[in-house]
């Protein structure tokens, strides 16, 4: 039989279904790779393999009882840092959240709990979901499990790691303006954004409201939709959240991209992007026009307004969404302060870290009485125009394709020092949010030094099955190939390699 | 627009951010802050006039709910996550003279 880890979410959850394999020997699977692979890697910031176990040894009843069938039961999975779980600590890969035990589960977690599948641990992330690289989290960096000397992107880059590593099936993200798509694109993985208000956001820790999504990252289309399948539905804890017709996403699994409309945003491969990265995108859409879509270039337009607009917004968003972290209910606390507002002030200072600090300036600043017309209200007319530039794409095309990022994963500590460098990074993801649209990053070649590319698929609002059904297709088409987990011994000599 | 963020902005956005910037933070944050906003100033070449601001991308409604209680107490866990607590309750530095 094929290594445990090795198969995918839905394989796995079959042979547990058939008896085949149990899911307490799936568990220990899971924490056998992650055992072997964390020191290098540091995918996780927390594991629970004690609980894991009990779980698994639980779910393994409910599935032979009957109570539980569907295709995750006894699957392993892991958890952003950022999305509250009761009895496991959530810190945000923050200082300030160290020891930050949630008294409640996020709703996707509940949901997913219900299903069966086995949370073994939380994964790391940039804190409080502020970055590209995963190296601001306060725990320590995660490395690219195609190369270490690499960043796995983020800011979900454990999440996406600890996949494209087998050690666990698959995990849930955030994605605010890039946070799933860009880390499965370093490393190869699969993640879906899906349309705002579909997932509940009850227990994510709020980033940007108005933008932040949790979705799923696995390894291919087929899981991502069976985890979307379980997690996403209207929550009434979540004001935002949306009563949609359909959460059967899996239903769009169907190989059949004919006469299907896809339009390719020339702005998305101007000089920015690698020549690499745009030959692996040019050749996945000859794919999938080979199949029978309908594939035609187009102008979307204002794409370089999106992240500065986005700066504003997610910015302005967090410097109120992160005004609760005072040192009084939750958190850390400094010592040596004078008064209570000397408390704060230093309890705030200490706890965040730099990104952190500066997002949260940034939105002071332009929330600011004199300011908040120039930069905010302006910043939201944007938004609006972005939002209708997207809209009259729909009225042509049924998806959009093209890169997730103009690179592939940047070497480790080459981007942190030039902030804004790093943001552009963001540009083909970030306007994606701004409209509130479904998109997905979906494995599709690698670079000369074997680095993962992907490809984004964005569809219409509440049109998650029609970016399914192309990815599929276009697994479909290509045999799977981008489709696969890390090599085990992935120690690509570049040590000497220049910063990229 | 080189000099928008002055030593009082700086000073300013500290107090609103609660956040405590020594000598050396505070020149990084106000050349940080200057390079974003001149970044943000693109913005300033898309004629937006007659736009409405759009806050979310879907029309949101407040959603009303009966005001009871689903969740159980949770008064012990959630005291247990306080940096210090004392009788039930949350302590902080004295804050009437």
């Amino acid at each position: 039989m094929t290594d445990i880890m090795e198969m995918t979410a839905v394989e796995l959850g079959m042979k547990i279904k058939t008896r085949e394999l149990s899911a307490v020997e799936v568990a220990k699977a899971a924490l056998a790779r992650a055992e072997e692979r964390e020191q290098e890697i540091h995918s996780f910031l927390s594991i629970d393999g004690e609980s894991a176990l009990k779980r698994a040894g639980e779910v393994q009843k409910q599935i032979e009882d009957g109570t539980l069938t569907g295709p995750l039961a006894g699957v392993p999975a892991g958890i952003k840092d950022n999305i509250c779980t009761r009895g496991m600590k959530t810190t945000c890969a923050s200082k300030i959240l160290e020891n930050y035990n949630p008294t409640y589960t996020a709703e996707a977690v509940q949901k997913l709990e219900q299903s069966g599948a086995v949370v073994i641990g939380k994964t790391n992330m940039d804190e409080f979901a502020m970055g590209s690289t995963t190296e601001t989290s306060y725990f320590g960096v995660t490395r690219n499990p195609w190369n270490p000397c690499h960043v796995p992107g983020g800011s979900s880059g454990g999440s996406c790691a600890a996949v494209a590593a087998g050690e666990c099936s698959f995990a849930l993200g955030s994605d605010t303006g890039g946070s799933i798509r860009q880390p499965s694109s370093f490393c190869g993985v699969t993640g879906i954004k899906p349309t705002y208000g579909t997932v509940s956001r009850y227990g994510l820790i709020a980033y940007g409201s108005s933008l932040d999504q949790i979705g799923p990252v696995a390894r291919d289309v087929t899981d991502c939709a069976a985890v979307l399948d379980v997690i996403a539905g209207h929550d009434n804890k979540d004001s935002t959240s949306v009563a949609r017709g359909s959460y059967d996403f899996s239903g769009a699994l169907i190989d059949d991209v004919k006469d299907m409309k896809i339009g390719i945003p020339r702005d998305y491969f101007g000089s920015g992007l690698d020549p690499e990265v745009k030959d692996a995108i040019v050749r996945a859409a000859k794919v999938l026009e080979e199949k029978g879509a309908d594939v035609e270039e187009f102008d979307l337009g204002l794409v370089d307004y999106a992240i500065p607009a986005y700066y504003v917004i997610a910015s302005a968003e967090a410097s109120s969404n992160l005004s609760r972290f005072d040192g009084v209910k939750y958190g850390y606390r400094a010592e040596g302060y004078d008064g209570l507002h000397g408390m704060y002030k230093k309890t705030r200072t200490e706890g965040f870290g730099a990104e952190v600090k500066r997002r949260i300036m940034l939105g002071s600043f332009v929330l600011s009485s004199g300011y908040y017309d120039a930069y905010y209200l302006k910043a939201l007319k944007v938004k609006a125009l972005i939002k209708q530039a997207f809209d009259r794409a729909f009225e042509r095309y049924d998806i959009i394709l093209g890169p997730v990022a103009p690179t592939t994963a940047p070497k480790l500590s080459s981007s942190l020092d030039d902030p804004l460098h790093m943001y552009l990074g963001d540009i083909y993801t970030i306007s994606v949010n701004l409209a509130g649209l479904p998109g997905m990053s979906v494995p599709a070649g690698y670079d000369s030094k074997g680095l993962p590319i992907g490809m984004q698929l964005i569809g219409g609002c509440y049109k998650e099955k029609d970016i399914i059904r192309a990815a599929y297709a276009f697994e479909c088409a290509t045999d799977k190939i981008y489709v696969k987990a890390a090599p085990p011994d992935m120690r690509i000599a570049d040590e000497g390699e220049e910063g990229r | 627009m080189a000099d928008r963020i002055s030593d009082e902005t700086i000073e300013y956005i500290g107090i609103l951010s609660k956040l405590e910037l020594g000598g050396t933070e505070k020149e990084a944050a106000k050349a940080d802050m200057e390079q974003m906003l001149e970044y943000i100033d693109t913005l300033n070449g898309l004629d937006t006039e007659g736009i409405e601001p759009m806050t979310h991308a879907f029309p949101i409604y407040n959603v009303f709910r009966n005001d009871v209680v689903e969740n159980g107490d949770e008064s012990a866990r959630t005291l247990a996550n306080a940096p210090v607590q004392k009788e039930g309750g949350f302590v902080v530095p004295k804050t009437i003279g």
